[in-house]
């Protein structure tokens, strides 16, 4: 029977068929659910990683060790991989390895739109691209048979349309593959180079060689259409965009492996249709691509590189009649409604305590980039996982004072100890702020090295920030309860004043962990506030004012307190 | 048959997750084919947050596009307004009538629009609005909004069965739950 099943747990479903044994990832969105659906899987075994880097030697070691493996990320995070994947596809593999990329057009949860198209093209190796929850599973499954086949990593692309859409997929049973024995093999995997040199005219072979599989698999399939006038080539979540726009009138070009491409199998579609538009988001892949082997085509002309497509959009752009709505009068302002910190968020505190220190916040990525949000407004640069520390050292050797780095735990561990280790090591000046929330937030409460716990939530090897800290040299480590206000502003100022580098670990578990134990909410004795709005200064959604006076929504409320220490006027009662 | 279109509004931590849960296994089971779009991460953090459901003989894009829906069901009313646009000229909105203050409207910086509802109507729009958190303080729980406003959309789809709402609601509810949730649905779907 088929089910609904979301884009990453039928990948994960693909992985277990697939009889892979070994999955290493960072969380981050669009991916996180694959490697966590994964986890569910009793034959696969399944970590986090500290980051994309790691993760991708891990699955490489397995690979080497003879089990197929995979590792997951988010395409900013296959950046961070970015150096091991680039020779990996020098070296090849001894089991089948698989790399899933998730791209975010629309930036739905991440800091830019980059395409990682671009990836499979530079390092060389073969892209797949499924387009529904059903290709996600057997897309994966196939990326094995292709991965040993060829003796080749094989990236799977994902996107949010995909990764985070539910649709029907019928599954299938594990096949249990026998472990391929490791054999030592020096020209193959050391990649120096002597050995190198020798290995990349295999590479450019193996290409060859996957351009033939691309011509002749029905991976890329033509959906014919009666009308001639048009041929639409695409792939991923744009097939359906199109499908769902044009229906079967005109054909239409799916392409599944994205890299490399089938130049015949274009050529010759081509051939038969008097106007090529290609249908893709971001950039112009398949579109340079068609130029470059002369097909003449039209395509981010047309749909522009920016953010996600859509049916409408699709039938707007060729002519089509689109779907309108109904329309409130331009009378009527809506306000935003921007995501912010939750309720009683450890990470509140410190901010506010950041704001009044009026020092400058060169932050990082997590849930705390909500900092930049008003009325905190107390993070002045964001950047990629870890920028926040390093960044910090060049602006203060640069000659800026008076600045601090905040970053979270997760984040610290994945690449905020290099950029210390640089503190440490050239000496500069400047205040580190861990957020240590005990867990990955953004993501959605994913453990990491610092929490004690593995993905299965059993006990694993945690790593003391403190003594981290101490090892690397810094002797003014000092902790703070981020609930508590005067005891924020004081070691800040402390460590803001004295003559050597600091870190300020701002200890609080996340609000939203289940087993955070919440004060009764807090209320307002109304005949005491005077409607100062000094509590409305810390950004808290469960305040507001009402008929001037500050009240608090008790269903939102978790007591953490902060608010009460705001108000001059005793007006809070309650969360003790 | 054409492909149908629900839209799940409301504000990052308000249920939306386990309604379109239900309604994707609910679908499922009258033998459609079935998407549920969802989006998670940044978003989810007390902003608003948009689910689509789509179902039909054949369904290809897994997103709602403006004036496609049939259907908006909204958790907060502000929320209703700002998917108006999505609303097909026939469809129909199922709101819950809580208002919930986005930042904007807590720092002072804008107000709440007055009188959101009668403008909402005033497009030609069909709603149905009820106060599902009283509905839902009711059967035991102010998180059952959720299940009180699939009883209310419930109304909606003539052509399935009471028996097959009862069991997509055991099938997704946890079991410590259940009657707390089937109370929210009848309450919601008598409201």
């Amino acid at each position: 029977m088929k089910r609904l099943m979301q884009g990453n747990a039928a990948a994960a479903r693909g992985l277990y068929e697939a009889g892979c044994c070994f999955a290493s990832s960072y969380p981050g969105t669009p991916s996180t659910e694959i490697t966590e659906e994964a986890a569910k899987y009793d034959a696969i075994y399944s970590e986090w990683a500290p980051n994309e880097k790691v993760a991708m030697e891990s699955a490489f070691g397995a690979s080497l060790a003879g089990k197929r493996s995979f590792c997951g990320m988010k395409h900013v995070g296959l950046n961070v991989a970015a150096d091991p994947l680039f020779t990996v596809s020098y070296t090849g593999i001894n089991a089948g390895m698989v790399i899933c990329v998730a791209d975010d057009a629309g930036m739905h949860s991440s800091q830019n739109e980059q395409d990682s198209r671009h990836y499979a093209r530079a390092a060389k190796l073969p892209m797949l691209e499924p387009s529904d929850s059903q290709e996600a599973l057997e897309f994966f499954r196939l990326a094995y048979d292709i991965s040993e086949e060829y003796d080749s990593p094989v990236i799977v692309k994902m996107c949010t349309r995909v990764a985070h859409s539910q649709s029907l997929v019928e599954t299938g049973e594990r096949r249990e593959i026998p472990a391929r024995p490791y054999e030592k093999n020096i020209a193959k995997y050391v990649m120096m180079p002597g050995n190198a040199i020798k290995r990349h005219p295999i590479v450019e072979e193996r290409m060859k060689r996957l351009q033939s599989f691309a011509e002749s698999s029905d991976i890329n399939r033509i959906d014919s259409g009666n009308d001639s006038s048009l041929g639409i080539i695409t792939s991923s979540t744009c097939y359906q965009y199109v499908k769902e726009a044009l229906g079967d009138r005109y054909p239409v070009l799916k392409l599944g492996m994205i890299w490399p491409m089938p130049d015949k199998k274009l050529r010759e579609f081509s051939g038969h249709v008097e106007r090529v538009v290609i249908v893709e988001e971001l950039d112009g892949f398949i579109e340079e691509h068609c130029e470059s082997i002369g097909i003449k085509c039209e395509g981010k002309k047309l749909f522009g590189c920016l953010g996600e497509l859509s049916q409408n959009i699709i039938a707007e752009k060729l002519g089509l009649p689109t779907h309108s709505g109904l329309k409130l009068p331009d009378s009527v302002k809506i306000p935003a409604r921007p995501p912010m910190m939750c309720a009683g968020c450890p990470h509140r505190g410190l901010f506010f305590t950041l704001n009044q220190a009026k020092c400058t916040v060169l932050g990082d990525i997590g849930c705390y980039t909500l900092g930049a949000v008003a009325p905190l407004s107390a993070m002045e640069m964001t950047l990629c996982m870890g920028a926040s520390v390093s960044a910090l050292h060049g602006f203060s050797k640069a000659g800026e004072k008076n600045a601090v780095a905040v970053i979270g735990d997760s984040t610290f561990m994945h690449s905020g100890m290099t950029g210390l280790a640089n503190i440490a090591y050239n000496q500069s000046k400047g205040v580190v702020i861990i957020l240590d929330n005990s867990i990955t937030g953004m993501t959605g409460h994913q453990q990491n090295p610092t929490t004690g716990l593995n993905i299965k939530g059993e006990p694993a090897g945690k790593i003391d920030l403190e003594s981290l800290c101490r090892a690397m040299g810094f002797r003014r480590v000092r902790v703070v309860d981020p609930y508590n206000l005067k005891e924020c502003a004081e070691a800040l100022k402390e460590e803001l004043a004295a003559d050597e580098s600091s870190v300020i670990i701002s200890r609080r578990p996340c609000a939203l962990l289940k087993n955070v134990k919440h004060k009764p909410p807090l209320r307002v004795e109304p005949s005491l506030c005077i409607g100062c709005k000094a509590c409305m200064k810390i950004g808290c959604p469960a305040l507001s004012i009402k008929e001037g006076k500050a009240h608090v929504d008790e269903t939102l409320c978790v007591g953490c307190g902060v608010c009460k220490q705001r108000c001059r006027f005793g007006a809070f009662r309650g969360g003790e | 048959m054409t492909t149908k279109n629900i839209m799940i509004v409301g504000v990052g931590g308000q249920g939306s997750v386990l309604a379109s849960k239900l309604l994707g296994h609910l679908l499922t089971s009258q033998g459609y084919d079935v998407k549920v779009s969802e989006v998670h991460g940044m978003s989810q953090r007390g902003g608003s947050v948009v689910t689509y459901v789509r179902y039909g003989d054949k369904v290809y894009s897994p997103v709602i596009d403006k004036g496609q829906a049939d259907f908006i069901v909204s958790f907060e009313l502000l929320e209703a307004a700002r998917w108006l646009e999505y609303l097909s000229p026939e469809g129909q909105i199922v709101t819950s009538t809580q208002q919930i203050d986005p930042m904007p409207v807590l720092t002072g910086a804008m107000n709440y629009p007055e009188n959101l509802l009668d403008e909402i109507r005033k497009t030609g729009a069909k709603v149905d609005a009820l106060d599902c958190l009283k509905l839902a303080d009711m059967a035991g729980s102010s998180k059952a909004v959720n299940l009180v406003l699939l009883g209310r959309l419930s109304h909606y789809f003539t052509d399935i069965s009471a028996e097959s709402w009862q069991e997509a609601i055991t099938e997704c509810v946890p079991p410590k739950f259940l009657e707390l949730n089937r109370k929210a649905f009848e309450l919601g779907k008598n409201a």
